[in-house]
């Protein structure tokens, strides 16, 4: 069987366009996890099209530019609301114990995703170029060290970390 | 420019008063999803199965 069969076979197999692109939703996610779940998600979105906007512009794009300083301000809010949903989702989930019913694979990937977030945000701290931002820059270098990658990771290199 | 914010301490613990906001709101937020029922649309919802 030639590649081109094996994958046409698999696709036919996987979900179908009603799956994909739904018009009716399962009555069950009419609840408040799901609501702020989406929203995270939807936080999320805007913060990787800010970000990878920023990142491109360059570190002082938002300083003179007004449109960088708008689109810096859109990832500053992102942010914000991203953790306040995603928290708030952690809350709803955990105590309607949300893993139940086969979902212990979405509640570890949501332990996981909670976890990348948290180490994200450290980033952004550092972005915000203010003196906080030097003194979280100095400690993550010793933390760094500490854990034997500041030879890579020299996170008082702005050049680099941007 | 904003203002510098303002610090509450207890013991070893400090945070900003905005930051507390924050989280009281969160709360307040996790609180109002527990009483206030999911608001129903329609009859049965559309688009629903």
């Amino acid at each position: 069987m030639s590649l081109t069969t094996r994958l046409r076979l698999r696709l036919q197999r996987g979900p179908t366009l009603e799956e994909l692109l739904p018009d009716e939703l399962p009555a069950y996610v009419h609840a408040y996890p799901y609501l702020f779940g989406i929203a995270t998600v939807a936080s999320l979105f805007f913060l990787v099209l800010s970000g990878f906007w920023l990142a491109a512009a360059g570190p002082t794009w938002w300083h003179t530019s007004a449109l960088g300083h708008f689109v810096n301000s859109l990832h500053f809010w992102s942010v914000q609301a991203f953790f306040f949903f995603m928290v708030l989702h952690l809350w709803t989930s955990f105590f309607q114990g949300a893993w139940r019913d086969g979902r212990a694979g979405t509640w570890a990937l949501g332990v996981v995703c909670f976890l990348v977030g948290i180490g994200t945000a450290f980033t952004g701290y550092v972005t915000q170029q203010n003196f906080a931002a030097q003194w979280i820059g100095v400690e993550a270098k010793d933390a760094m060290n500490a854990v034997g990658i500041g030879g890579l990771f020299n996170v008082l290199n702005f050049g680099q970390m941007y | 420019m904003a203002s510098v914010p303002q610090y509450l301490q207890w013991g070893v613990v400090q945070i900003s008063v905005p930051n507390l906001v924050v989280i009281g709101l969160m709360i307040l937020v996790f609180v109002l999803s527990v009483v206030v029922p999911y608001p129903r649309g329609r009859q049965g919802g559309r688009g629903e199965r």
